[in-house]
């Protein structure tokens, strides 16, 4: 059991009638991993999230959780996964508790066992002293923090998270992250989480890029800067017209191909702060603004895409 | 820390459906008594109903004449009354799939290991719950009325016997009308969509009951009167109440049970045939 892959996806293709949402798709995640799953809306996220969690039938490919086949082992699988959705699950006209229990009960537990486990989770996600509100009357991040206790009462052995951060504000966000870390080395639960923010994505051991239901990079968020090298400069132009002259420009006199979106130009060079310093001066009317940095996991993203980030259904 | 890698042991018999139905018809109730809008609309509206058309309608009324017996039509229209109240609780308890579904309480159901028939059973058997309770409150207590002057004279009161047939017939009728909704509800995304297809399809179907009127007069209507499974709940009820000669040329008892029974199993069946094919939610 030790090294086999908490979750195993193998060649997975999803269609919506001729819209294809996921395209060959393979990948695994380890035992114990906080795992993501960053791409753009739209990407094909959401789609493999519904496999995982049972909730779509699988068309082409093979899923498992901790070795259990999504499509012939259903109920195994169920059993073995915490879910968070991406639109809460609770029942905002019940207690913080009712929700609890009630969730306990859909897994068949009861008595004190059941008593005993709620009290746990709402010690753990510190939503005790709620326990008896409304969930309608709680604030985003708390109701989020009951979604979690929730989804962790059957102490499955994987937690899968769809965009849980949706509705947080910064604070709200980096407790939950808190609590996943904090989770994951007391209980060595496995995480996998989908999201679209970069930072989010920061936070994670290992990622995968999805884009156009096609896996475009995968690996630890360093990993996959260090395969950029170097700087990553950005060039603001006027307008997408004088921006597409500007990057014949530079393609002529230092032999040099930016990548052109829009107004925008996009360059990677091992010595950034010299090449910066040259382009501001031979092109300094063409410029609106310039910007150098080491990469980010959205360069990494257009790097392996060819597309920035938001483009969506453009490239 | 109950937490640990270690899984919980294979479900058992009340794990996989005794425990899940149970909290799904708690959950109903739960909801039900905590909305103070519904409970006043649901407890209110028969009795306001049975008031105002007894009332209206006791001057037209000509079946107590020509069967020569005695019935006034607030008496006849008790039973029918108090199949508003299961036919609409036990209905509007089903829409809330819609809003189970729209507000994610559903997916969570959908992503544990609970057979769907479970879930069917458990959101049907708590709105057929729910509208047993209200029926058998509206017609225990409908008939002080009289006391008042808002009802005329008529019996009160049932025996033990008549209660617990009273019960198995509501909760039956109630069964199959949640079914019916559950089977609509789980095809269409938005309330809404649901409030069109009462109106074109569930009113008539009560109105088309005999609750209001006797069955009768037209040819066509008489046999849509046959066809509608809600006419055997309603004359089951009609048996077991057991009111002076309401029931004349009703199907009887047996048939009435049989009816009713039959249509609420093949919606149930429907129903959780229908939630495991699968779908995107």
């Amino acid at each position: 059991m030790s090294d086999s892959p908490a979750i195993l996806i193998d060649s997975v293709s999803h269609k919506y009638s001729e819209r294809v949402a996921l395209d060959q798709l393979s990948f695994d995640v380890r035992a114990g991993e906080i795992f993501g799953l960053l791409g753009p809306n739209g990407g094909g996220k959401t789609t493999l999230f519904k496999l995982l969690s049972t909730l779509m039938p699988v068309q082409s490919g093979q899923l498992s959780i901790v070795g259990f086949d999504v499509t012939k082992q259903a109920d195994d699988v169920r059993q073995s996964i915490g879910v968070t959705f991406q639109s809460p699950s609770v029942d905002i006209k019940l207690t913080v508790r009712e929700n609890i229990v009630y969730q306990g009960r859909l897994y068949g537990l009861s008595g004190t066992d059941l008593r005993k486990r709620v009290a746990a989770q709402m010690e753990r996600f510190q939503i005790s002293d709620r326990a008896n509100d409304l969930v309608q009357t709680l604030s985003g991040g708390l109701k989020r923090r009951v979604e979690i206790a929730k989804s962790l009462l059957h102490n499955p052995r994987v937690l899968l998270l769809d965009e849980p951060s949706t509705g947080l504000d910064p604070g709200a966000r980096f407790d939950l992250w808190q609590a996943l870390q904090t989770l994951r080395a007391e209980s060595g639960v496995t995480v996998l989480v989908t999201t679209h923010l970069m930072e989010e994505a920061e936070k994670c051991d290992r990622l995968v890029i999805l884009d156009h239901g096609k896996l475009a990079a995968m690996g630890t968020p360093d990993e996959l800067r260090s395969k950029i090298g170097g700087d990553c400069i950005t060039i603001q132009a006027f307008d997408s017209a004088r921006a597409a002259s500007l990057s014949q420009k530079i393609t002529s006199t230092l032999q040099i191909t930016p990548q052109l979106f829009e107004t925008q130009l996009r360059i990677e060079a091992p010595e950034g702060a010299e090449l910066v310093h040259r382009l501001t001066r031979e092109f300094s009317p063409e410029i609106r603004s310039i910007t150098l940095g080491k990469p980010t996991l959205e360069d990494v993203f257009i790097r392996a895409t060819g597309h920035r980030f938001w483009d969506e259904g453009k490239a | 820390m109950s937490q640990n890698t270690t899984q919980s042991p294979r479900p058992g018999f009340m794990a996989r459906y005794g425990l899940p139905i149970s909290m799904l018809v708690e959950r109903e109730f739960v909801r039900f008594f905590r909305q103070r809008s519904r409970v006043v609309g649901a407890l209110a509206q028969p009795v306001i109903f049975w008031v105002l058309f007894g009332a209206g309608l006791s001057g037209s009324f000509r079946m107590a004449a020509a069967s020569g017996g005695s019935v006034s039509f607030q008496e006849y229209f008790l039973p029918g009354a108090a199949l508003m109240i299961v036919l609409f609780t036990s209905i509007f308890s089903s829409i809330s799939v819609i809003q189970d579904r729209n507000e994610g309480f559903l997916q969570g159901v959908l992503a544990a290991p609970v057979p769907r028939v479970s879930l069917v059973l458990g959101k049907l058997f708590g709105g057929a719950s729910l509208a047993l309770v209200q029926a058998l409150l509206f017609l225990w207590s409908a008939p002080l009325l009289q006391y008042i002057g808002l009802a005329p004279e008529m019996p009160l009161g049932f025996s033990i016997g008549q209660t617990l047939a009273m019960i198995g017939v509501l909760f039956l009728t109630g069964l199959g009308m949640a079914g019916l909704g559950f089977l609509f509800a789980w095809k269409i995304d938005s309330v809404q969509g649901f409030h069109g297809i009462m109106s074109v399809l569930l009113m008539p179907m009560w109105l088309l009951s005999g609750a209001f009127f006797p069955p009768g007069g037209s040819k066509w209507l008489s046999w849509v009167v046959a066809v509608n499974p809600l006419s055997y709940g309603l004359s089951a009820l009609r048996h077991v109440i057991g009111r002076s000669d309401a029931a004349v040329g009703l199907p009887s008892l047996p048939v009435s049970l049989a009816v009713s029974l039959g249509f609420a199993v093949l919606c149930v069946a429907l129903g959780v045939r229908m939630t495991r094919r699968p779908s995107t939610i």
